[in-house]
């Protein structure tokens, strides 16, 4: 009984929209709205088969690459500047800066810079997305409990230890903040990079369907960048409560549930 | 500097035994200047000596005076006033509308287990995925921007608001149940402050995308603003110009986030000191 | 069993005719969590008379926070009733106060002392000249006149407590709950705000009900104690405290009197932890 009432909470809303827009595609003949079967008709057509690896993939390789990176050099960058308190005064406007920076400028600046192939589609995801993982590990290695410092100092903990088991966890919760945000900054990123500037890809391919009118192609092209979103946000919540189930567990307790 | 009484309002505590004199103690704001400058140098030099073709990116001096000159045109104002016009009418309405549903839905159980599977299947999705959908809906107009400012920058508000109502404590909760306070004053006293640090995160989060989107949908689709300027000026091979625009929207974007900051440290005085008394 | 043959009263047996406020009768709670029903709360059955301090002590974990809960109308018991002046407790009666244990939590961080203590009576429409009045009243007689524009969270725990005292005390209850008011602040503390809630209690002759865990406050501070047995609870005894109404920290601690009482109880919470309560 329990299970069914919560089938019927996750279910009830979409299938209550999905039906409403059959409903009212049913009989309209619309340009721009395609009734959802012939959507998704279309969808397996277009994306299942020789585009999936041609357009898809590459696309979706670029952005996990440079995400990946983005996190990776932000995090490291972030730990150094934030356990120096010279070097982060001495960054932090230029830092602000940056983040402050709408990201998709810096197509145009990097075709310019290295031209128009991979690497630059890459360093393009790279350049946006590292910003928010950077600061936010700043702020999160800045606001360590000093109890907790001071308890590892106490116990003799090497600098290098204190890093890995009491800086770095402690600043996850503000990290995986900034993950998040680098994530859809990629996805953005990975989208207009090859609607700007691009002759394949999955952004360059539904522009293509838009400017020759192929309006249901052009929506399968949409639900299939929502798909890659909605997976992308799966992954990471999952990584996230693995990572951090500590800190969840924490919180519930402290706000007594 | 011995008999130093401890402030509870020093933000920055000593970390100890390291207080005393090393090096130059030169202030924060000293080292920031002086880290723009450095930034500042290093690209001049950088384009000077030849590593980076001039024709790729013009000297820092260069794009500081085509800024100058490129702020004594009217075609210039017109483009910022486009750009964030869009971005406040964006962020406006979204923010209402963040907050309205945010609040109904929050406080409802069953409103709240009713939309979350499908606020959390729409909200990963890249709005920029809309933007062919804009652009044959509305063409090149400022609509097409607007629409993909509002999907992005709706979610961050309503997400927040949520998490806030969430986060109403319970027994403040009970407190205001049992002094018979009825929905609206419930709203009123207790669940908007309470919900306050997070609507104001959900602003800040909710208006830097809303530039990014701004830009984009300028930069991709056209229309006029900031965005169509960069992308003009790249084309039609005005380097320095290009650089000029960007940094300008650099200057917005900080612009943006220094104002955002500014309002939520003025509306949450009672939750930043709640913070820093739970701290010390 | 050993040296506690001491003569108890059964509180039914004393002669008081003051009319009966506040009724619980058959109370049971059951919570239905997915591992299993929860029974917190047996069957409780006991009554206040008008302008008696009554307190409720049981070993920890005994439902005692359901119960009030349940009393304040703020949770829905399972079966049996709650009856406030002959009607029904179904939502948090207007003539019923509480005051929680979690001072940080049941008092607005965003509002100033003066403001929380308002609000209730704002919130009732009371006219703003008399709110004042009665708001400085309240403030008076607990001893913070002098704090009424600070924060709550400026304050110590024990004034925060005074605040949600003084909060309880303007709404002008027939009935004042307390749960656990005590238990977070200090010793020197604890003493003051006994002796404060002694003298309110006095005063304005209202109805209190004080839950605890401590078992000298409860003969310290009751004119009845009633000791709850084991979750799941039932009433194992309902004593009468038989000390001169001027109770003193010193004085009425050192008496003999409440030595044997307090050794009474102390043996009855140990029966009712070993579990013999819920079979009586």
């Amino acid at each position: 009984m329990r299970i069914l009432t919560r089938v019927a909470y996750v279910l009830g809303l979409p299938v209550v929209l999905v039906l409403l827009w059959w409903v009212l595609t049913i009989d309209s003949t619309n340009f721009f709205v395609p009734e959802p079967g012939e959507l998704a008709a279309t969808f397996v057509d277009t994306w299942i088969g020789p585009r999936f690896r041609e357009d898809v993939l590459p696309s979706v390789a670029r952005f996990t690459v440079g995400t990946l990176l983005a996190i990776v050099l932000g995090v490291a960058a972030g730990l150094l500047i934030g356990s120096v308190r010279w070097l982060r005064s001495l960054l932090e406007p230029m830092l602000e800066f940056f983040r402050a920076l709408p990201p998709p400028v810096l197509v145009p600046v990097l075709m310019l810079l290295i031209g128009v192939d991979n690497r630059m589609k890459v360093l393009v995801i790279v350049f946006g997305a590292i910003w928010p993982v950077l600061l936010n590990t700043v702020e999160g290695v800045r606001a360590v409990d000093p109890v907790l410092v001071d308890t590892a100092r106490t116990y003799g903990l090497t600098r290098l230890t204190r890093l890995r088991t009491l800086v770095l966890p402690s600043a996850a919760p503000q990290i995986a903040a900034g993950v998040r945000q680098a994530l859809s900054i990629g996805l953005i990123l990975m989208v207009i990079s090859e609607m700007f500037a691009s002759s394949s890809g999955l952004g360059f391919t539904i522009v293509v369907f838009q400017r020759s009118f192929a309006v249901v192609e052009m929506w399968s092209g949409i639900v299939l960048l929502g798909l890659i979103g909605v997976a992308v946000s799966i992954v990471f919540q999952a990584c996230e409560r693995r990572v951090l189930h500590w800190y969840y567990g924490q919180k519930e307790v402290q706000h007594g549930r | 500097m011995t008999s130093v009484t401890a402030s509870p309002s020093a933000d920055t505590p000593a970390p100890p035994r390291r207080a005393g004199g090393r090096g130059a103690p030169l202030s924060s704001a000293a080292l920031g200047l002086l880290g723009i400058v450095g930034f500042l140098v290093t690209w001049e030099l950088v384009v000077r000596s030849g590593l980076v073709e001039e024709r790729f990116l013009p000297t820092a001096s260069t794009v500081l005076g085509e800024l100058r000159s490129l702020a004594g045109t009217s075609d210039f104002w017109a483009s910022v006033r486009e750009t964030v016009t869009t971005w406040a009418i964006g962020l406006a309405i979204s923010a209402a509308a963040g907050v309205a549903l945010g609040l109904v839905i929050g406080q409802s159980r069953f409103l709240r287990r009713a939309t979350n599977s499908t606020i959390e299947f729409l909200r990963p999705i890249p709005s920029v995925a809309l933007i062919p959908l804009a652009s044959l809906l509305y063409g090149t107009s400022m609509q097409s921007t607007l629409l993909l400012v509002l999907y992005a920058s709706f979610w961050q508000v309503l997400i927040q608001v949520l998490y806030g109502v969430g986060d109403v404590d319970p027994v403040a909760s009970d407190t205001a149940r049992s002094y018979g306070l009825g929905w609206a004053a419930r709203v009123r006293y207790l669940v908007w402050p309470s919900a306050l640090p997070y609507v104001m995160t959900g602003l800040r989060l909710g208006a830097a995308v809303a530039l990014i989107l701004t830009i984009t949908g300028e930069l991709i689709i056209g229309g006029g603003g900031l965005g169509t300027a960069i992308a003009l000026a790249n084309s039609g091979g005005a380097t320095a110009q290009m650089y000029a625009l960007i940094l300008m929207t650099g200057f917005i974007g900080v612009a943006i986030n220094l104002v955002a900051r500014l309002v939520e440290r003025r509306a949450l005085r009672w939750h930043v000191s709640v913070r820093r008394e739970e701290v010390a | 069993m050993e040296g506690d043959s001491v003569t108890v009263q059964n509180a039914s047996r004393d002669g008081v005719d003051a009319p009966v406020v506040l009724s619980v009768q058959g109370l049971q709670k059951i919570y239905t969590a997915d591992s299993g029903d929860v029974e917190a709360v047996r069957d409780l059955t006991f009554e206040l008379r008008q302008g008696e301090l009554v307190c409720l002590v049981g070993p920890s974990g005994c439902g005692k926070t359901t119960l009030l809960r349940c009393i304040a109308g703020l949770l829905e018991p399972t079966a049996g009733t709650v009856l406030l002046d002959g009607a029904v407790v179904t939502a948090p009666p207007k003539k019923m106060a509480v005051v929680f244990q979690e001072y940080g939590r049941s008092l607005f961080a965003w509002m100033t002392v003066r403001q929380n203590v308002e609000l209730p009576l704002k919130n009732a429409g009371m006219p703003k000249a008399e709110r004042r009045k009665v708001v400085s009243t309240a403030l008076h007689a607990v001893g913070l006149e002098h704090a009424e524009t600070s924060y709550p969270w400026q304050l110590s725990g024990g004034m925060q407590q005074r605040v949600a005292i003084a909060r309880a005390v303007a709404y002008e209850p027939e009935v004042l709950l307390m749960d656990e008011p005590f238990a977070a602040v200090d010793a020197q503390t604890r003493a003051d705000l006994e002796d404060l809630i002694r003298r309110v209690w006095k005063d304005l002759g209202i109805t209190v009900l004080f839950v605890t865990h401590d078992i000298d406050e409860s003969v310290y501070l009751g004119e009845r104690v009633l000791i709850l047995s084991n979750s799941p609870t039932v009433v194992q005894e309902d004593l009468t405290i038989d000390l001169p109404a001027e109770r003193d920290q010193l004085a009425t601690r050192s008496m003999p009197r409440f030595t044997e009482l307090r050794t009474h109880v102390y043996a009855e919470i140990q029966k009712a932890k070993r579990g013999s309560g819920a079979d009586a």
